[in-house]
């Protein structure tokens, strides 16, 4: 079961944790680039899982009012408002670009047309990018390396869960995961469900059993979260990418697509419209895991170190 | 000056999140250490008959370990399923490395410390099992003894393998520094608590300690770039000054203590001390690397800027 590439490196995760001839892997690709920012993700994700509110704030940062993933947030729609026009560096398309949104009709069945490219100076020099956020379920997922009780496992679809009546909510995963998704929940035992363990996004796996896509995916108005196997997914986003390239929109990226990463690819990947760190996302992550051959290395000799030094404490006479 | 890096982020907000620990954690990463470098005490003590250094190391380490375990219990969010570390046996996770070291480790321990209880009744009434406990002390105390070291070292991994900047950026050094610190600790306890003619082993131990946690220290945060930073800065800072001067001065006390039973013991609570301050500054130094997207972005987007991500080769 362990080979060349279980701690880093791309690999199958279901057939790595040991599946035999598992169903194709699962995941998201996010196109942030059709996002409206209607948080019908988040909605949708709340109510499916139950997953209890994460305050009533104001938080000032545009729309965002739930701030991060967390335990109690497992779709987070980011906002970020910029002095920009929308093809990033204005060096592309002067003309109104269509992005792909599904197409409005107006009452009598005709296709609304798009505003007719006005002068230079009525373009707009500011762009909203907004962006769904979730947990990557990474192929070298290091929430569940570090789990000691077993309780995150991979699933046949290649996605990464937590089982909730095993989970002892020792909290180590929450530092080990290198987006900052996973975390402890906290609050009132009586009141709330699952306090004191460790909750995040499950890509809906009671929905996977039963045929049917994630809830978000499901709720999403624009088909920005699409759902489906990992595979066509990539290649679907390497096609956006190229057509929003050849529109001139030389911002367009992928993030996590590639399983030659830190983290062997993710299965929840991102059509991005400007760098990671602008979204709150790592620029460059890398799973701990794979430094931990290393570490123990290490460990082992300080340790004998220790046991040198006591050794050679005693020698000589006394006292 | 250096001056400050430029990088962006998502409103200043964190991107890795800190571990939820409290005081628990860093307070055991003290007291598994102490506990460890004790056992190794004593088991030297038994061998070389030095009673009170040895009745000193058993007693602390069941002490220090027991400490340790009601601190790790209490820190889980669901202290009633703590039994669930010993459902997997994963060699990918520290914290279960380390469930199974202390599990290994912790009865020998127990056992020579109750040896050393049966030790403090008279002889005739060391009958019966109560003699048998006593007999198993060497043989029990001898395992402790070679199965701490692991004790003391794997915290180190155990912070170092997560994706807390300050914390993995050290995974180098961080072993070292924690052994030495342990060291000094328990060289410390020994000089606070056991008679003076025995004290020698003690003394050499924690000098020792002292001196490898100290140049390890300085070479760990060499290697860690920008995230050395929170060992500097804040609460972290302040504890790591703490600790480098009680370290060095319980380490130069210890050696001109002579037979000054007032001044060696001086010496070893400032090695004590020392020591509950370098974990809980490394602690710190990581929780605050975590909260701030600098020590995150800046490494990260430095290696892409350079053309140097992380990728697989083949």
């Amino acid at each position: 079961m362990t080979g060349r590439n279980s701690l880093f490196g791309p690999v199958d995760p279901a057939v790595e944790a040991g599946y035999h001839e598992p169903p194709p892997r699962k995941g998201f690709f996010t196109d942030t680039s059709i996002c409206i920012g209607c948080k019908a993700c988040e909605v949708a994700c709340k109510e499916w899982n139950e997953v209890p509110d994460d305050g009533f704030n104001f938080l000032g940062m545009s729309y965002d009012n739930t701030g991060s993933l967390n335990a109690d947030t497992w779709r987070h729609v980011a906002f970020i408002e910029q002095r920009k026009p929308v093809d990033g560096d204005g060096a592309g398309s002067r003309a109104p670009v269509d992005l792909g949104m599904p197409a409005r009709h107006s009452d009598n069945g005709h296709e609304v047309q798009l505003p007719e490219s006005g002068a230079d100076d009525d373009k707009p020099d500011f762009r909203w990018l907004m962006s769904s956020d979730v947990c990557k379920h990474c192929t070298h997922a290091a929430c569940l390396d570090v789990c000691p009780t077993g309780s995150l496992f991979r699933t046949e679809f290649g996605t990464v869960v937590v089982q909730e009546d095993i989970c002892n909510g020792c909290g180590y995963c929450v530092p080990a995961c290198p987006y900052g998704v996973i975390e402890r929940r906290k609050g009132d035992k009586a009141t709330k469900k699952n306090v004191g363990i460790a909750q995040k996004c499950t890509l809906c796996y009671d929905r996977l059993d039963a045929g049917q896509r994630p809830a978000c995916a499901q709720a999403c108005p624009t088909e920005s979260i699409q759902f489906g196997d990992l595979g066509e997914l990539r290649e679907r986003a390497n096609k956006r990418v190229a057509k929003l390239h050849e529109a001139g929109i030389m911002d367009a990226r992928l993030y996590g697509n590639d399983p030659n990463d830190g983290v062997g690819g993710t299965g929840a990947f991102f059509l991005l419209l400007d760098e990671p760190e602008v979204y709150g996302f790592p620029p460059d992550p890398v799973v701990t895991t794979r430094d931990l051959p290393h570490m123990f290395n290490r460990a082992t000799t300080a340790a004998l170190a220790l046991f040198a030094g006591a050794v050679i404490s005693f020698l000589g006479r006394r006292p | 000056m250096v001056p400050e890096a430029e990088f962006t982020s998502y409103y200043g907000r964190q991107i890795v999140k800190p571990s939820p620990w409290e005081a628990d954690i860093p307070a055991y990463l003290f007291s598994g250490g102490l506990a460890a470098g004790s056992s190794l005490l004593a088991a030297g003590a038994d061998l070389t008959g030095r009673a009170g250094l040895r009745r000193v190391g058993r007693l602390g380490a069941i002490s220090a370990l027991t400490f340790s375990m009601v601190a790790l219990v209490h820190d889980l969010g669901r202290p009633e399923r703590f039994v669930n570390m010993l459902r997997v046996v994963k060699v990918t996770s520290p914290m279960s490395v380390g469930t199974w070291i202390l599990s290994t480790y912790g009865p020998f321990a127990g056992a020579a410390a109750a040896a050393e209880l049966v030790e403090l009744l008279p002889p005739h009434r060391r009958t019966g099992l109560l003699g048998l406990v006593a007999r198993l002390g060497r043989p029990a105390g001898l395992i402790a003894g070679v199965t701490a070291p692991p004790v003391a070292a794997y915290t180190a991994v155990l912070l170092a393998d997560t994706s807390t900047p300050s914390w993995h950026a050290a995974y180098r050094e961080l072993p070292f520094v924690f052994v030495g610190s342990a060291a000094a600790a328990s060289g410390g306890l020994g000089m606070l608590a056991s008679p003076t003619r025995e004290v020698g082993p003690a003394r050499n131990l924690a000098v020792g300690g002292a001196v490898l946690e100290t140049i390890m220290e300085r070479r760990m945060e060499r290697s860690m770039g920008i995230t050395a930073e929170p060992l500097h800065t804040g609460k972290a800072g302040v504890l790591m000054r703490a600790a480098k001067s009680l370290t060095i001065a319980g380490a130069a006390g210890s050696l001109l203590a002579g037979r000054s039973r007032i001044l060696a013991a001086l010496s070893g609570a400032a090695l004590l001390a020392g020591s509950v301050c370098t974990r809980f500054g490394v602690f710190e130094a990581g929780q605050a690397s975590a909260r701030d997207p600098k020590y995150t972005v800046v490494p990260q987007r430095e290696r892409l800027e350079k053309g140097e991500p992380v990728r697989y080769s083949g």
